[in-house]
């Protein structure tokens, strides 16, 4: 054994499977992705993985890497700080189609059920809204703005771990950002999609979406805003109506 | 009405009962504090509370905020760990018929000495 060389345990199969070890050289600079990578080029081409632009733009290569989920392109080895011994499975909390590739397509429905969508009422033939960059509605939509869907949230949240229907904090953060879009004509059909156990009430404020997103959104934080906007709108009412 | 606006009517009733609770819980507190200073004894205390109609708001007040939060808490913890059930929907009523009962005769008792 060399610490030159990487001990790397892969899941292999999909629900049922099993890891399998690989001995993969270790190399400056060297990714997580970079491990995979050699792995299916060199040692298993039956590998089966996910990853796109490999610069933390995409947001397709996220995995659990020892016990984590992150993005694998953006995860040095060396930072990991687990010696010559490195274990890589799909994300959690996603059907396994194969080794490490998931189906996100509950993960993206549940971005809809949430109207986690843009819906205007503006034609080409209406003038520019004119947003105000300091209002206080634009700030907190910009704070959850940059979420590029890469189901790390999704995957480390112990809510959706324990419930299948709850949304989950990147649907829920993404109807955040909508409630506060000024231009959005469909608000209470979304305060009603995101109401109740399967939405934002749910959420139990623990905080490992916000502590595990590669891109420092906090979820949590929408969340909450979420609840005391949903709450008061079922009880007392909103700028939009009665819930 | 639907369910899930029922459980966003459900999450602000208990955020507020929490509220409440708060400040009840610490002017609780500070009344004790305040009370057992000097060495009071139980018959002392009682004397001071007897016909204080303060007092019997004060208590009530946490009574019905308890009465609010505790059952709403405990139906999300059940259902949560056992799913939806019989058990999981009356449990929380037979506590919330539990603490309207036992908080009223503790008042009347505190205030009026007739429990």
């Amino acid at each position: 054994m060399s610490s030159s060389t990487l001990h790397v345990k892969v899941w292999r199969g999909a629900e049922q499977g099993e890891f399998i070890e690989y001995e993969v050289p270790r190399a400056a600079n060297q990714t997580v992705l970079d491990v995979v990578t050699y792995i299916q080029r060199k040692l298993d081409s039956s590998l089966s993985y996910r990853f796109a632009c490999r610069v933390g733009m995409c947001g397709s290569c996220a995995m659990t890497v020892n016990g984590k989920a992150r993005w694998t392109c953006r995860t040095h080895v060396a930072a990991l700080g687990s010696g010559s011994e490195l274990e890589i499975a799909p994300l959690n909390n996603l059907p396994v189609i194969k080794d490490l590739a998931t189906d996100m397509r509950e993960f993206f429905d549940k971005m809809n059920t949430a109207k986690g969508f843009f819906k205007g009422e503006k034609t080409r033939h209406d003038d520019f809204a004119k947003l105000k960059p300091h209002s206080l509605e634009r700030q907190l939509a910009n704070a959850g703005i940059e979420c590029i869907g890469c189901g790390v949230c999704y995957a480390s949240c112990e809510v959706v771990a324990s419930r299948e229907d709850y949304l989950g904090p990147a649907a829920l953060n993404r109807a955040w950002t909508l409630v506060n879009d000024v231009r959005d004509s469909q608000q209470l059909d979304r305060l009603r999609a995101v109401a109740g156990d399967a939405g934002c009430h749910s959420c139990h404020t623990q905080g490992t979406c916000s502590e595990r997103c590669p891109k420092q959104i906090e979820p949590t934080a929408g969340i909450a805003g979420l609840k005391k906007i949903v709450g008061r709108a079922a009880v007392l009412g909103s700028k939009w109506g009665k819930l | 009405m639907n369910t899930a606006v029922l459980q966003a009517k459900l999450w602000y009733a208990q955020r507020i009962s929490a509220m409440v609770l708060a400040l009840c819980v610490a002017i609780h507190l500070l009344i004790i504090y305040y009370a057992i200073q000097n060495g009071l004894s139980a018959a002392e205390i009682l004397g001071r509370t007897r016909g204080n109609l303060i007092f019997a708001l004060f208590y009530e007040i946490f009574v019905l905020a308890c009465l609010v939060h505790a059952p709403i808490g405990l139906s999300n913890i059940l259902r949560e760990n056992t799913g939806d059930s019989f058990i999981t929907r009356v449990l929380p009523w037979l506590l919330a018929a539990l603490i309207l009962v036992l908080g009223n005769m503790a008042v009347l008792g505190v205030v009026w000495g007739t429990a």
